[in-house]
């Protein structure tokens, strides 16, 4: 389904991806997991066409994302539903209006079937009878989860997650993570998540890549990645401050200013 | 998309900014398509940026008429002129300080909340939500604004225009005890439709471009933090203003 070949991607003089790829099959939920500010958003952005990668490719249902024309990644993404980092309602239209507003952009249906379709998806997210609310009126599990019901109102092929636990009370994750497998099992998506959060991920997804340095430094089903023997992934996936992904900010040499 | 556009207006500075401002108002310009949506939209926008702008520019409109026939009067006494008061606060308002101070106000009443917004939008991922929704926020978000700051500057300008005649006539005929029909027979006869009228709409329709092109254009591209949504509504204000008055000087000596 969502095919990721080399990519290389640069900001200014710095390499933030350095050769990534991998498989998303149809169907699947794949975790990407690192540490924070290693560029998974970044892959995230890439997959949507928000980003162009300095070499590499992305196909997401056999089409190069980075090929097609403006009009053409428009309909691309009609098919691929995200859900961004905080959510990002529109905060001057109400609940219902944040959701049917994909609708009304992308069909002609008449307003009581709108209607129907809009109260159904948040039906499933658990949040009827909020039609009405403000975005600033809902805590930020609920903010999260009418974002979920926005993403998937036109029944996307892909679903993109970004840290969607993140800032959520470990009910609201839970709600959250249930939602996520059930939405993805009744739609038939393929999801992609991106996340740090090591222990959720275990029990929600099929198979799991971990990026450091630019570079996937271990992939496979969550379960196995945990007793890995690569020392990267197990510093990461058991949080260990000793390892060879670094605490300092990469900026050359470390004791270059020191002996000034 | 628009990371890419900053970071070569970044390396080409003033010029490439230009250059993208004026790429941002023809990509803006191709997004129109007729609809009801775009339609009550931009009636919205009209209601919330210009006839909220009313108030403001109808209190300075007044002051600015009373004021004009102050030095007038002074200055029209020394030669025993002052009936031709009507006739100078005329001319120099419909030419001169309806269109331009209008546009002035509006850009830092109006004008700084649209960049603020717009800013806003994007610093909380809005823009880049409706992107990924295949929604053009150039359509959706700009346009209405735009359109909507385009039709509200020139009504602004003339309701500032009356409140400042309104001025006048409280202070020539009301507090200096002028004759009423010397004041309205001046201004009849000394002020041309073509010449002085039209000359000022036509200022207002363009200095209302200018001013919704630039809030517009900096709320979309300001940095997505708190100081880059500071910054890019200082440089609506100012920028906006420069070019009024720029505007303003290049139109008169070519068309008036």
């Amino acid at each position: 389904m969502i095919t990721i070949r080399n990519l290389v991607y640069r900001r200014g003089s710095k390499t933030i991806l350095d050769g990534v790829s991998m498989d998303i099959p149809r169907g699947n939920m794949v975790a990407i997991m690192g540490p924070s500010g290693v560029g998974k958003t970044t892959i995230l952005k890439l997959i949507s066409g928000q980003l162009v990668p300095d070499e590499g490719t992305v196909e997401v249902n056999g089409k190069d994302i980075h090929k097609l024309s403006r009009a053409e990644l428009h309909k691309m993404r009609r098919n691929i539903g995200v859900l961004l980092q905080n959510g990002a309602l529109f905060t001057d239209l109400t609940v219902f209006e944040n959701i049917a507003t994909p609708l009304r952009e992308h069909t002609d249906l008449p307003e009581p079937l709108l209607r129907r379709l809009v109260r159904t998806k948040l039906r499933s997210v658990g949040l009827a009878g909020t039609e009405e609310l403000m975005p600033h009126e809902l805590s930020g599990g609920m903010a999260r989860r009418i974002a979920l019901a926005r993403a998937v109102v036109l029944d996307p092929a892909v679903m993109l997650y970004d840290e969607p636990m993140t800032g959520l009370d470990p009910i609201a994750v839970s709600t959250v993570r249930t939602l996520m497998r059930e939405t993805n099992e009744a739609l038939g998506l393929t999801s992609v998540i991106v996340t740090h959060n090591v222990g959720e991920m275990a029990k929600l997804v099929d198979y799991c890549y971990i990026i450091a340095e630019g570079r996937v430094a271990g992939e496979g089903p969550p379960g196995e990645l945990q007793a890995s023997a690569d020392p990267a992934v197990d510093q990461f996936m058991n949080g260990k401050v000793d390892g060879p992904i670094p605490f300092h900010y990469k900026t050359g040499e470390a004791s270059a200013g020191l002996l000034d | 998309m628009a990371s890419r556009e900053q970071a070569i207006a970044r390396r080409l500075g003033p010029i490439a900014r230009a250059g993208q401002c004026v790429v941002f108002l023809f990509r803006m310009l191709g997004s129109i398509r007729p609809s009801s949506e775009l339609l009550s939209s931009t009636l919205q926008q009209t209601y919330l940026i210009g006839a909220r702008s009313l108030v403001i520019i109808m209190i300075c409109g007044f002051f600015v008429g009373m004021v004009l026939s102050l030095q007038a009067i002074n200055a029209l006494e020394q030669f025993g002129a002052s009936d031709q008061v009507s006739l100078l606060v005329g001319k120099s308002l419909f030419r001169e300080l309806g269109p331009v101070l209008t546009a002035l106000l509006f850009a830092g009443r109006a004008g700084t909340s649209v960049t603020a917004e717009i800013g806003l939008m994007k610093a909380t991922s809005q823009i880049d939500a409706m992107e990924l929704m295949a929604i053009d926020p150039l359509k959706t978000v700009a346009l209405p604004r735009f359109l909507a700051g385009l039709i509200s500057v020139p009504l602004l300008t003339g309701m500032f225009n009356a409140l400042a005649i309104l001025g006048s006539v409280v202070f020539s005929i009301g507090v200096m005890g002028l004759d009423p029909g010397i004041f309205w027979s001046k201004l009849e006869t000394g002020i041309y439709f073509g010449k002085d009228f039209m000359g000022g709409v036509w200022k207002s329709l363009v200095f209302g471009g200018l001013v919704s092109l630039i809030s517009v254009f900096y709320g979309y591209t300001s940095q997505p933090t708190g100081s880059g949504v500071g910054t890019a509504t200082t440089n609506t204000v100012v920028l906006s203003s420069v070019l009024i008055l720029v505007f303003d000087f290049i139109m008169t000596s070519f068309f008036v």
